[in-house]
């Protein structure tokens, strides 16, 4: 056969020969008509290969008819607007589409890997987990760099998606699933009673397969009865109708999500905003699955040749897009359904005949073909298939006479055609059913795998419960609808004529010309290259169950998820191993139903709204001031504010310097706030925290140090008694919002009955570090009259008050060893005290200083930071701070663990100093000392360095370390192995800095 | 022994249609009573029983298995290898096992597909560049092959990552493991299964334990759907279900068990060649050498036998990765599936006896439990056929949840004032 | 994803709404005789859980609602809730009766000391 064009010169009901549409399809620019999809319009111009396998890159043709196509995939669109993988058959065609085929080099019909095909026979299943291990080092160097090169399939796009995604949220009392007929009546019912309904299908036109069914319903064409229902469902207030749209999965409690393809058909969409894909997150209270089925191809010799079909792919072919699947074919048959694809091509004026592996055809369709003279062969199979074009097309086939159980040919002969039209029945496609937990069973009458129970409110009908009757079809739709909906719809079900179908006979494998199995390649998952002797082969092997086949041979693996190719590897295990399909078992199925955009499960959550930043009300100053800022938890703060010209660390030092000899103003609003109040306050305090507070006087604040209940360090900071009853907790920026949570849980589980309110307040208030000795000059310029000496603001206490129109509270506290005042005020006012403060300190040389200059400030002091100086498995007792942990309490979170042998244990990494021998030397973030320093490692590590820095302060470095049983080792040096050098450092006490704290008591 | 498997034995079998390969593993009845019997035929479980034969002698064992072997968590995970943890004893068993996969195809004749290409961890905060440049110091100090790499370099080794300084996380860095990579899961626990059949252990599948028979605090045997077996050692090594097993013997657990996901995108040609690992945003993403991206998420955070986690848990790991790798975006979800984890109170393993005599326990690897099955099964088999914990098992041992002795590996959370 | 219902404020909505706290009924010995605890006890408090395969007891906090934590009864292989109950209570009689293993044991022991959480 020539490859010339297919287009037929009359029918195809979704195109519009009026319309022309240009396209490009490997570079070659095409023309098609409006309605097109790509494979159709490909296929129009007599091209017949699409793709190229996996494993073996045999040359592909289009299979199937919608989604479940496994051979025609393509990538479409250019640079970052390509996407890989596509099935050439759910493309809609638009002016200016750019197509390319995939996995093949150089051409789609010159393939160099095609040579895999040749020496396929030593390529079985498995093949690699059997060699590529000599020599060793080849697997990573030779052998997997060659194999990832040969697999995967399209290509990614290049560069940053500029489409959008979106998601939406929605309850609804009925979610139909699948748009044909069964969907139509479901919906219709349930919409009729009442019900908030939504109905989705993955194709662009509702209607599933009524417009290649032929019958009628209430006495119309199929398509009619569909046409108007659409009508009337898109018209109805309570339903949601989506076309091209597919339910991808199901999961606890009725949520389903709905993978709508919004733009993807029409780029004038795109360019006017609108959202490329949406998905739809539905709860339902009732689900109806009315999925359809999916056409089975035939396990025969060589059944992946550009040409051979599903029945219903080429009928549709012809009735939809005015396409010929060839010009001279044969339908291969088990049952009735596929002599409508006789039918209607021979209409169309295509050559046809059919061969039909039953000893008898006797139902209303093949007897219509009968009469309208096409040509029949019972009891028959294609044994063989021939390939024309160099393997690009069809020449001729076998047919061998058969009997049910056959195992090898006898005699055939040889029949010309083009193409092949095959039908091995159908399996209600009941992915969704299984995908939470639904059960399954085989039934014997269709051969398939049909819903059996379930456990949510989720119902099959229609095809995909196994019902194929049309009359019966409806009827249990429209049942279902009703009782999905809770109420009569007050109308009765869709009556329907069709001609009726007599059963089809299971055919999982068709003997081919030669002995057994033997050089022949059954395809069971054509993308995979999975060929029904591989199945056989993991079973020889002892890959028994089928899931061990499945992982073993790759069958049901590829994208397509095993769509086409699950029941028929069932067949072909159950006929090799003598046992039956369902003793063979099924493997799971899983979520998605096809894939979907990683894009559309982001959503809006990308960019700028990935995960928002929270900013304090001073935010814009910092950055205005040049700033550079860090993340810290969500925040944005500002490490440092470099000069024009000045590094970092000139930057850091300079506001280090700046506190110390004069003034300093810190960000500090997003230390964590927490309102605790109510009579039993106090009391609820000393079991969080593990020192006491119930002792702390009103007006006073108190450092607490808080454990989880192991006994470890999990937050600290100052808590302030603001009345009698009331406390205002700090907490550490990131631990905000944690410990608010772990105080309200203990509050409500375990202590119940304490009168206690906890009331996060970070953000109500903007707060302020002013420190440095000359703080308390600024604060005075402000506020004149506000009492701020010594005596009656001394270290560690606090008192409300106004500074000129702001209402503040001033607490005397200090994390950096100098007089310092934390003014905090309403956050709406935070920007304008800000800008007073740094108005008012300008006379006094105050600058802002960062988090780091923070760091060294509180490292010179010997401050802990609860993440530094501890790391989850540190206890108070580590770092020295035994003095805030009541010895006279019974109990405070964390404390009985603290008595556990190991926490108790004497030899625990302790906090202790570090003075490095040469002063210009830093030690390494997190470097470890050693027992004994040798040539190479391994080497016993005794602790490591928790805090670095060099301080401009002492004109030294510093470093915190926890070190074994470091504080019985003060004086000792310890030796830092680094890279090349070993740093060695003498431990001190952890405070280089005003030992006495006489700075802060100023 | 099996006959072995070559590029030779291929050709050999090619010219016979390959109808004469023999059985990976026999599929025997179980015997009335064996020396050990293991029950979970998961990688552990099986690497378990292969080194119990080889490394000690102990041939007359079985490995009992409610489903098909290798059916748990062994063939559900992201198959990442990687042995750059921050405490001392995680460092012993993880290298431990991460040195045993280099030659594990060579030594069980079966290729394991053990691909050391690289394991990138990334910084995306300054808390998280501090603790990963201790653990830098840490692993060098052990021994590791490990280092911190700059932002330059990682682009340079994942040239599909977000480099944009602005973004939410910037990269600041990573810590890279050069040895660390990926191998086929499933093959390992077919390797292991064939290597333990080859040395004369049971496997028996579709052979469900029901009870643990006790004289005394000293354990005698095994009720199974399968019929009774006698044995004086029973090593448990059931991950997600080690409570319902150990619950038969008596044996309390600090055990949870939750549905970890994954997830692989539709075969594309190589974009990524090593593993990336982004902790800040609980994502972690590698390339298949089919293609495939295989992506790894979190646990949902209650109680799941289902094997059907929480959309939400991947989403959010989806979300997180398409920021870190934007090209993804437009790449599809081919599949996703859950796993039950075992998790502990301390997120680290349980390997060791128990208060029953007899009963030993390995479980608890929650959701890095593929990287570690052959060093696992090494110490766990050692420790069954002494009677003692081996010393790199020791500090995993159950008595230290008692003890306080904690193996933590999650460094504080992120906080700073 | 589950659909839980707060038994406080009455709200019902995604579990992303919730906040899973774990095991339901945990006793903490500290608060009650902190002097008198033994190593294991502690232990047991704070690592021993139990984690049938089928129905379980845990805790849930009302995270985005009333902020309240409860209890809900449910089953861990089919995730379905049986019932969502107070803090201070006890589940349902009926539940407590289904119990296995180590939660039939607690529920014994419970009922046999009064019922009084």
């Amino acid at each position: 056969m020539s490859n010339k064009p297919y287009r037929l010169a009359h029918g195809g009901s979704r195109i519009d020969r009026a319309r022309k549409v240009s396209f490009t399809f490997d570079g070659k620019h095409l023309t098609g008509f409006a309605g097109d999809t790509v494979a159709a319009a490909v296929m129009a111009t007599g091209q017949r290969v699409l793709g190229r396998s996996f494993k073996y890159h045999r040359p592909r043709g289009v299979v199937g008819l919608g989604s479940e196509e496994m051979n025609a995939l393509v990538g479409v669109g250019d640079g970052a607007r390509h996407e890989p993988n596509l099935r050439a058959t759910q493309v809609e065609l638009y002016d200016g589409l750019t197509a390319v085929s995939q996995n093949r080099w150089p051409s789609l019909d010159f393939d160099v890997s095609a040579i895999n095909n040749k020496f396929s026979r030593l390529f079985p299943s498995g093949f690699y987990y059997k060699t590529f291990m000599w020599p060793k080092r080849f697997w990573k160097h030779v052998y997997e760099p060659f194999i990832r090169r040969a697999a995967g399939l399209g290509k990614a796009p290049v560069g940053r998606d500029p489409d959008t995604y979106e998601q939406i949220h929605v309850h609804c009392d009925v979610l139909v699933v699948g748009a044909g007929v069964a969907g139509l009546a479901a919906a219709e019912a349930a919409t009729a009673a009442g019900a908030r309904v939504i109905i989705a299908d993955e194709n662009p036109l509702f209607g599933g397969l009524a417009d290649i069914a032929g019958g009628t319903i209430d006495g119309r064409p199929q398509t009619e009865w569909v046409k108007e229902k659409t009508q009337a469902l898109a018209e109805a207030e309570n339903v949601h109708v989506l076309s091209r749209t597919t339910v991808v999965g199901h999961w606890h409690h009725n949520h389903l999500m709905l993978f709508e393809r919004v733009a993807d058909h029409d780029p004038a969409l795109l360019a006017a905003g609108t959202p490329r894909h949406r998905l739809w997150k539905v709860r339902a209270a009732y689900v109806i699955l009315a999925s359809g089925a999916i056409e089975r191809p035939i396990a025969f010799a060589n059944n992946d040749r550009p040409g051979v079909m599903l029945a219903s792919a080429a009928r549709a072919m012809v009735e939809r897009y005015g396409v010929a699947p060839g010009a001279q074919g044969v339908v291969f048959t088990n049952n009735d359904d596929a002599y409508l694809t006789a039918l209607t091509l021979h209409m169309a004026g295509v050559g046809i005949r059919v061969v039909d592996s039953r000893a008898r055809a006797e139902g209303e369709l093949p007897n219509a073909a009968r009469a309208a003279g096409i040509d029949i062969a019972t009891s028959s199979i294609i044994s063989a298939v021939h390939t024309s074009l160099g393997g690009l097309g069809i020449g001729d086939v076998k047919v061998a006479a058969y009997r049910r159980g056959q195992g090898r040919v006898i005699s055939e002969r040889k029949v010309e055609c083009d193409f092949i039209a095959m039908s091995g029945g159908w399996n209600p496609a009941l992915h969704l059913w299984c995908h939470n937990g639904g059960k399954i069973r085989f039934d014997d009458a269709l051969q398939a795998f049909r819903p059996d129970r379930h456990a949510d409110a989720i119902a099959a009908v229609g095809a995909a419960n196994g019902t194929f009757e049309l009359s019966n079809m409806l009827a249990e739709a429209h049942a279902a609808g009703e009782k999905a909906a809770g109420k009569p719809s007050g109308r009765v079900a869709p009556i329907a004529e069709q001609p009726k179908q007599k059963r089809l006979e299971a055919l999982w494998f068709a003997p081919a010309t030669g002995k057994y199995n033997e050089g022949n390649k059954h395809f069971i998952d054509f993308q995979n290259d999975v060929t029904a002797a591989d199945l056989e082969l993991a079973q020889r092997e002892g890959y028994e169950s089928v899931e061990h086949t499945k992982r073993y041979t790759t069958f049901g693996m590829a994208t397509d998820q095993g769509k086409t190719s699950n029941i028929n590897g069932l067949g072909v295990l159950a006929e090799a191993t003598g046992k039956t399909i369902p003793e063979i078992g099924v493997t799971t199925f899983r979520p998605p139903y096809t894939p979907f955009s990683f894009g559309a499960i982001a959503g809006t959550l990308t960019k700028k709204l990935f995960l928002p930043i929270r900013r304090t009300a001073v935010y814009q100053w910092h950055v205005d001031r040049g700033a550079v800022v860090e993340p810290v938890g969500q925040w944005r703060r500002a490490y440092t504010y470099p000069r024009t010209a000045e590094d970092k660390h000139a930057a850091i030092n300079r506001e280090i310097l700046c506190v110390r000899n004069k003034v300093g103003l810190l960000d500090a609003s997003t230390l964590g706030k927490i309102e605790i109040k109510g009579p039993d306050a106090a009391e609820f305090l000393d079991r969080m925290y593990t020192n006491t507070f119930s002792t702390l006087k009103v007006g006073r604040c108190r450092y607490g140090l808080m454990l989880n209940e192991l006994g470890f360090l999990t937050d600290d900071g100052v808590t302030v008694r603001l009345a009698d009853d009331h406390f205002l907790m700090h907490t550490t920026s990131g631990g905000a919002d944690r410990i608010a949570a772990w105080l309200e849980e203990w509050l409500q589980t375990e202590w119940p009955h304490y009168r206690v309110f906890v009331t996060p307040v970070t953000e109500q208030w903007s707060q302020f570090a002013i420190a440095g000795p000359r703080a308390r000059e600024v604060l005075a310029k402000l506020a004149p009259d506000f009492e701020l000496s010594n005596e009656a603001l001394p270290h560690m206490t606090f008192r409300e008050g106004r500074l000129g129109p702001y209402p503040v509270r001033v607490y005397r506290i200090s994390f950096s060893g100098e007089l310092s005042y934390e003014v905090a005020t309403p956050a709406n006012l935070g920007r304008g005290l800000w800008d007073e403060i740094v108005e008012a300190g300008r006379e006094f040389g105050l600058e802002p200083y960062g988090t780091e200059a923070l760091h060294v400030l509180r490292a010179e002091k010997g401050y802990i930071v609860v993440g530094d100086e501890t790391d989850g498995t540190t206890t108070p007792y580590d770092v020295g701070l035994d003095g805030l942990v009541s010895k006279k309490k019974a109990d405070f979170l964390g404390k009985r663990s603290l008595q556990q042998p190991h926490l108790k244990s004497t030899d625990r990494k302790q906090l202790v100093g570090l003075l490095t021998e040469d002063p210009n030397e830093v030690l390494p973030d997190g470097a470890y000392a050693v027992k004994e320093v040798k040539d190479k490692p391994p080497m016993e590590m005794i602790g490591q360095v928790t805090s670095t820095y060099m301080s401009p302060t002492l004109g030294r470095s510093i470093a915190m370390a926890l070190i074994q049983n470091g504080r019985a080792r003060m004086g000792e040096t310890l030796s830092f192995p680094l890279e090349g050098k070993v740093v060695r450092a003498k431990i001190v006490e952890p405070v280089f800095y005003d030992k006495e704290g006489a700075k802060l008591n100023v | 022994m099996k006959p072995r498997y070559s590029v030779f034995s291929l050709a050999r079998n090619a010219m016979n249609y390959h109808k004469d390969w023999e059985r990976a593993w026999r599929s025997p009845n179980p015997k009335p009573e064996y020396d050990a019997v293991i029950v979970g035929a998961g990688g552990h479980g099986l690497a378990t029983a292969y080194y119990l034969a080889k490394n000690h002698q102990m041939t007359n064992i079985a490995v009992v298995e409610k489903g098909w072997l290798g059916g748990g968590n062994t063939g559900r995970n992201t198959t990442i290898i990687r042995s750059n943890y921050l405490q001392d004893a995680s460092i012993a068993i993880y290298e431990l096992a991460r040195s045993l996969y280099e030659n594990l195809s060579q030594e069980l004749n079966f290729n394991v597909m053990f691909s050391p290409r690289g394991v990138v961890m990334l910084c995306q905060t300054e808390h998280e560049f501090r603790a990963f440049k201790r653990t830098a110091h840490a692993n060098r100090l052990a021994g590791l092959d490990c280092r911190m790499i700059t932002p330059a370099e990682v682009k340079e080794i994942v040239p599909i990552i977000n480099d944009d300084s602005n973004c939410r996380y910037p990269i600041l860095g990573a810590y890279y493991q050069p040895r660390g990579g990926t191998g086929r899961h499933d093959a390992v626990a077919w390797g292991y299964a064939r290597g333990a059949d080859g040395l004369g252990v049971d496997i028996i599948q579709n052979c469900e334990v029901i009870g643990i028979q006790r004289d005394g605090n000293r354990v005698t045997g095994l009720e199974t759907t399968r019929g009774t077996i006698r044995t004086r050692k029973i090593g448990v090594v059931t991950a997600g279900h080690v409570s319902t097993i150990m619950d038969m013997a008596g044996q309390r657990m600090p055990i949870e068990s939750q549905c970890l996901q994954a997830l692989v995108s539709e075969p594309i040609k190589p974009v990524i060649d090593c593993v990336v690992m982004a902790n800040t945003v609980h994502g972690y993403i590698s390339q298949s050498d089919k293609g495939e991206l295989v992506i790894g998420g979190g646990t949902d955070s209650y109680n799941n036998y289902s094997q059907r986690g929480s959309f939400p848990a991947l989403e959010h790991t989806i979300t997180a990765l398409v920021e870190t790798f934007p090209i993804i975006s437009r790449l599809r979800m081919l599949r996703m599936w859950g796993g039950i984890v075992d998790m502990t109170g301390d997120r680290s393993p349980i390997i060791g006896k128990t208060d029953i005599d007899g009963l030993y326990v390995n479980c608890g690897w929650g959701t890095g439990g593929f990287k570690s099955i052959p060093g696992s099964g090494f110490v766990f088999a050692d420790t069954i056929a002494n009677d003692r914990p081996h010393p790199i098992a020791e500090p995993f041992g159950l008595n230290r949840f008692a003890e306080g002795r904690l193996i933590d590996e999650s460094v504080a959370a992120a906080v700073a004032h | 994803m589950l659909v839980v219902k707060c038994p406080v404020c009455g709200a019902e909505g995604d579990e992303t709404d919730f906040h899973a706290g774990g095991q339901a009924h945990v006793r903490r010995p500290a608060s009650h005789d902190p002097a008198n605890i033994s190593d294991a006890e502690q232990r047991d408090y704070l690592f021993i859980r139990h984690n049938p395969k089928g129905l379980h007891f845990e805790r849930w906090r009302c995270d985005r609602g009333c902020g309240k934590w409860f209890h809900a009864a449910r089953d861990t292989l089919t995730l379905e809730f049986k019932a969502f109950y107070g803090i201070a209570e006890l589940p349902p009689r009926e539940l407590m009766e289904q119990a296995n293993g180590p939660w039939a044991e607690y529920f014994r022991q419970r009922l046999a000391a009064g019922t009084k959480p």
